[in-house]
């Protein structure tokens, strides 16, 4: 009778509220969830299931690309590709390789980390089942969902929606996809 | 219906509505025709330095620099506050810089893009500023990179552009509230484009806050050598007075000194305007004066430190400098500089000016203009008189280099306005954390 659901969302009024129901969850075996906040709430990633991030990982690699990319092109330019015989002073002059070298580590590894923090959020996305939450535009500033997906093995519509009431949230609503 | 938690609502409606519910006033109106004004004017500066070359400046030989390099370096200065307090004070755990980073970070931008402008217009063809940066050429041509001018138009392009996404991702929250919040439907499709469908996901929030921290990190350091990149311009050189390793550490702090000094020029106004006193507090301001008081003993001790090695120095040339600085022709400039950096911030000692915003909007506005007077005094008092007494000169500005000086605040503060009435002032996401964690205030 409903239309395919994408999921259900309880909705909580307080952090400490979303991070005890989350945490309850996860110890009832459920694992397809997220929660949506107005800001982070400390350990809700972990309950919600996502173990490390990829992004300091991208901020180093970039980092050390740029910085790699910036003292070998120098050194390139000054050595071999155009050297500039200065008062017979070292052609490989490193010490004045170093302030652009760390400005280029700098502008690497910020734009790869910051681009893979996107791609491996995977925005932009403009739309999303979430979306279709009633109200979701108006209260995700200022409330917290909790929402276990359909597809979560455990999910069953009354057993699920039974268990989110025992969390006390101010409502709970069906997610249409 | 309010639970028993903080009212976040009420928060997002007082930043946001400033923007989406405020009619266009006539103030701002005002100030945008005059700073736009002011922009035209940029413009026709630039224009005619264009088509009749630098001449147009009373730059001359043997002061070869003059307005050019002072503003491009207090510009670029002012820039670092915003940085400083964005990046730095995040990392010490400042919790008092959510109320004002968003705007500084903003403040920084716009100073950044106006500093940008003048190594551009002060080279000698400006057409050809492109054959400072590495790129395949059919000369086979590559940069100087043993020298801080060519460190420079690094430092300031890596400085801009970390900046700018320094600021955007710290709006990707943000700019969802606006999307969420806005009435008008072309708004809210801009506003979407701009928040990339952020929602909220604890997932996202925790690669988010990663991202946010590491930027920070990388942002300190940057901020450091920015400065110290800007100060090898003048400490690379042997002119005397500006061959001290003194330079980099006290560039650095005269840069946070003098951009405290214009977040506080700039945030005094604006918070009475907006209706923002309960967000931005007197312990904000306070705060900031506290800072902008030690970095001006910084700045004083690099004073002191200079003429101490000019006499220690036993270097003719360099103890000349010292006393033509004071007692020269521009010898108005130097004591400009004692009154208005030295002498004027030691009332910050006082708790109660330290509270006043009138008081600390008057002594923002004479640090800026005093920071202003020291970029001239390095600039001009060093190159006027050197080694060579023949060669010695002197530097009179002509209307264009007013011109573009000014033209460069109509640049400032046309975006700025645009800013204010575009976009959230305050972050609110970030607010938000803190109330909740009961840190704010």
């Amino acid at each position: 009778m409903s239309a395919p659901l994408h999921g259900l969302a309880a909705e909580f009024l307080e952090a400490a509220e979303v991070l005890v129901a989350a945490r309850h969850a996860r110890e009832a075996g459920y694992r397809a969830m997220d929660a949506y906040t107005p800001f982070p709430v400390e350990g809700l990633a972990e309950e919600v299931g996502l173990a490390r991030t990829g992004v300091p990982l991208a901020f180093l690699v970039g980092g050390l690309v740029g910085g790699s990319l910036a003292f070998l092109m120098q050194s390139y330019a000054a050595i071999w590709d155009y050297p500039l015989n200065v008062g017979g002073r070292p052609l490989f002059s490193w010490p004045s390789f170093v302030p652009i070298t760390f400005e280029l580590t700098v502008l690497f590894g910020s734009l790869c980390g910051v681009l893979s923090m996107l791609a491996l959020n995977g925005l932009p996305r403009l739309h999303h089942p979430i979306f279709n939450l009633p109200h979701f535009a108006e209260r995700s500033h200022s409330r917290f969902y909790l929402c276990i997906k359909a597809q979560d093995p455990l999910f069953r519509p009354q057993e699920t929606r039974h268990f989110l009431e025992g969390q006390h949230p101010a409502a709970i609503w069906e997610v249409p996809t | 219906m309010n639970g028993s938690g903080p009212d976040f609502e009420a928060l997002n409606a007082q930043i946001s509505d400033a923007v989406l519910k405020r009619p266009l006033e006539r103030r701002w109106l005002a100030g945008f025709l005059v700073a736009f004004a002011l922009l035209v004017l940029l413009n026709i500066a630039i224009g005619w330095l264009l088509i009749r070359g630098v001449g147009i400046w009373g730059v001359n030989i043997p002061v070869a620099w003059g307005f050019a390099i002072v503003n491009f370096v207090w510009w670029i200065g002012i820039g670092h506050a915003g940085t400083f307090i964005s990046a730095i004070l995040l990392l010490l755990h400042q919790h008092w810089r959510t109320s004002i980073n968003r705007f500084s970070e903003a403040m920084t931008l716009f100073a950044v893009a106006c500093a940008g402008i003048y190594p551009l217009l002060h080279l000698g063809r400006p057409w050809i500023f492109y054959w400072l940066l590495p790129y395949p050429d059919t000369m086979r041509l590559w940069p100087q990179w043993r020298s801080p001018l060519v460190w420079d138009v690094f430092a300031v392009s890596t400085y801009f552009t970390v900046s700018l996404v320094f600021w955007y991702v710290g709006l990707l929250p943000d700019l969802a509230t606006m999307r969420d919040r806005a009435v008008r439907p072309w708004l809210r499709r801009l506003y979407g484009l701009g928040a990339l469908g952020w929602r909220g996901s604890a997932r996202h929030w925790q690669r988010y806050e990663m991202a946010y921290l590491l930027l920070a990190g990388l942002a300190t350091p940057l901020v450091l050598s920015v400065h110290s990149v800007v100060s090898f311009d003048f400490a690379v050189a042997i002119v005397p007075g500006w061959h001290s390793t003194i330079f980099p550490p006290y560039f650095v702090a005269g840069a946070i000194f003098s951009g405290f000094a214009m977040v506080l020029t700039l945030v005094i106004p604006v918070r009475a305007l907006y209706g923002l006193k309960n967000l931005i507090t007197t312990r904000h301001l306070e705060n900031s004066a506290k800072v902008m008081l030690a970095t001006g003993l910084i700045v004083a001790h690099g004073y002191l430190n200079e003429h101490f090695m000019a006499w220690y120095s036993d270097d003719p040339a360099e103890e000349f400098l010292a006393f033509n600085r004071a007692f020269g022709p521009y010898g108005f400039v130097f004591w400009m500089v004692m009154a208005c950096n030295v002498a004027i911030p030691q009332a910050l000692w006082s708790k109660h000016i330290r509270r006043s915003p009138l008081a600390l909007f008057l002594i923002a506005i004479a640090i800026n203009v005093g920071m202003w007077a020291e970029r001239y005094m390095i600039v001009v008092g060093s190159l006027h008189r050197d080694y060579l007494p023949s060669s010695w000169g002197m530097f009179h500005p002509t209307f264009w280099d007013w011109a573009t000086y000014l033209g460069t605040f109509g640049l400032f503060f046309t975006l700025l306005l645009l800013f204010i009435r575009l976009l959230p002032m305050i972050a609110m996401a970030e607010l938000r954390k803190d109330v909740s964690e009961g840190v704010h205030k």
